[in-house]
């Protein structure tokens, strides 16, 4: 991993709540076009970890760089500005809305900074756009459906779309997986990480299914209580004594 | 800006109002001209409605629009209607800006109360202060247009009702544009919105301070059609209940609803003052009823099912 090759920095990152530590001494570099695994225990500290990156907590102390700039004091808006974006362990979207409403709502937002979020929202260029991204993310078929009829495989996959549609140069998945069946998992993860290959996006998702992890990860970060206690090959890492004991939950 | 068809019904429908007006007898121009004023200030609540929000307290931007009037007529001797109009929408504009960084920090219950209660400020200060007319007002004189002094009220209908086609097609294209779509996104998922990028509270600020000048243009062009503003009718928190109530009975689907459903609403309150003088608003509020109970999406989902029907 060369230095120029980081594009997020990660230095002596502490989250209290109280006397609570939700986490700490946390140190992590993440290269361009990485795609990382986050594990752990529920509790460890992994979703702590996604949103003080994203905005959503201000850590304690440390310091977050994205692309050599400090981004800790920056709110969710300015953060995905800056070029980092999110999925939720709960898929936020407009329940009311169709999915292609919802993307285009996105895909406006992403494209009509300033002055021109007062133009007309529906443009040809924009349909074209959300086309793609239907096709791309398998979500053609339910296009003109309200979300709320929708599964929740359905609307993890829209979470994601719409939070990829502002090109982040980096992406973090809250449980992707979480709430689809066995059956479905590998066929979701495989429209999911083959759409933003192409994309080139810098991947962190948050994962309990170690296949998934084990499938796609080319790296893991392992979180117990709060630190970081594995960094390795996903391999090395489920093979690890600590990995087995705190949280794959295997006794030796 | 007049692609689609709700552009189209504003401009040729108001157009063919301004020329049927001219033929109207007296008091259908004035309930028209009552109707429509009112209903500027419905509009900026529906833009607030679909983002999920409802002010109980916009009687204080339609009381600004209209002491504005009263005091440039007073104090000025301000008579043209259009000076008048930007006086109240100014005033109210501003106010609504300021008071802005305040309530879009705000939702539901916090919002329509907080609302409420810088109205009944306002209200508490008017009727105890003897300048600004106490709890009697202020009568207003006969408003001019473009220098000249009509003999009739049909050149001021033409101007509220060409002040309502401009404002309902100017809306509907703010509801077509990107910050404007944010309204049922913002009510269904802040949080999404923010990472999308686009910020929440400069959004419902921006919805807010439309909402307000749209209420000045009404109490403005309310205190020209009546000729008269006192607290009680144009500040009172139940001057901002009736603009919720005729916001419900005209629902939130399109930008001409609120002039159907002001209008009805006047028609309605004439005829049940007319019918049980002592009663009325039983009426009134029996109508309301009806409406929630059988037309959750106020009057506009009924034109809207037999436009569907017919097609």
């Amino acid at each position: 991993m060369t230095k120029s090759n980081v594009i997020l920095e990660v230095r002596d990152l502490l989250k209290t709540f109280g006397a609570v530590v939700a986490a700490k001494d946390i140190n992590v570099d993440v290269s361009k076009g990485e795609i990382v695994g986050i594990i752990g225990a529920n509790g460890a500290g992994k979703t702590c970890f996604v949103n003080m990156v994203t905005g959503y907590l201000a850590p304690t102390a440390g310091s977050i760089k994205f692309e050599g700039v400090e981004i800790i004091g920056k709110g969710p808006r300015e953060v995905t500005y800056s070029g980092i974006s999110r999925s939720f362990q709960v898929s936020q979207v407009f329940h009311t809305m169709t999915v292609a409403e919802n993307l285009m709502i996105a895909l406006a937002i992403a494209e009509n900074r300033g002055m021109k979020a007062l133009a007309e929202m529906d443009s040809h260029e924009l349909r074209e756009k959300r086309d793609t991204v239907l096709r791309r993310y398998q979500l053609e078929a339910y296009a003109d459906l309200t979300v709320s009829a929708l599964s929740q495989g359905v609307r993890k996959l829209l979470d994601i779309a719409m939070a990829v549609v502002s090109k982040p140069r980096i992406l973090l998945l809250d449980e992707p997986t979480s709430g689809i069946s066995v059956e479905e998992k590998f066929d979701f993860m495989d429209v999911v990480m083959g759409a933003l290959k192409e994309d080139e996006v810098t991947v962190l998702f948050v994962e309990h299914d170690m296949e998934i992890v084990e499938r796609y990860v080319s790296r893991v970060l392992a979180f117990y209580q709060g630190e970081i206690i594995a960094d390795m090959t996903p391999k090395k890492a489920l093979a690890d004594d600590k990995v087995q004991e705190f949280v794959i939950g295997k006794r030796h | 800006m007049l692609r689609d068809t709700t552009s189209k019904v504003v401009l040729f429908g108001g157009l063919l109002l301004i020329l049927l007006g001219a033929f109207a007898p007296n008091w259908i121009v004035n309930q028209f001209m009552f109707g429509f004023s009112r209903a500027l200030a419905v509009l900026g609540l529906l833009v607030l409605w679909r983002t999920g929000l409802v002010s109980f307290g916009h009687a204080f931007y339609f009381g600004l629009g209209a002491y504005a009037v009263a005091i440039i007529d007073i104090q000025y001797g301000v008579s043209d209607v259009f000076l008048r109009l930007l006086a109240g929408a100014t005033i109210a504009g501003i106010a609504g800006f300021a008071f802005g960084f305040i309530l879009r920090n705000y939702r539901d219950i916090f919002f329509a109360m907080l609302n409420t209660a810088i109205s009944m400020v306002l209200y508490g200060i008017i009727v105890k202060t003897e300048s600004l007319g106490s709890t009697d007002g202020f009568a207003i004189s006969v408003p001019t247009v473009l220098g000249f002094a009509p003999e009739t009220k049909y050149p001021l209908f033409v101007v509220i009702t060409t002040i309502a086609i401009i404002s309902a097609l100017a809306v509907n294209y703010y509801l077509k544009s990107t910050v404007g779509q944010l309204t049922t996104a913002i009510r269904d998922n802040e949080i999404r919105v923010e990472y999308l990028g686009f910020s929440v509270a400069q959004a419902i600020h921006l919805k807010y301070t439309i909402s307000a000048v749209l209420a000045g243009c009404a109490g403005a062009l309310m205190a020209n059609a009546l000729g008269q503003v006192d607290p009680d009718s144009m500040i009172n928190w139940t001057v901002s209940g009736e603009l919720v109530f005729v916001t419900i009975l005209s629902g939130p689907g399109n930008v001409i609803a609120p002039f159907i459903g002001s209008l009805v609403f006047e028609v309605l309150r004439t005829y049940a003052f007319e019918l049980a003088p002592q009663a009325w608003q039983l009426i009134v509020g029996a109508t309301f009823l009806t409406i929630i109970f059988f037309l959750p999406g106020g009057i506009w989902s009924l034109i809207a099912k037999l436009g569907r029907n017919k097609s």
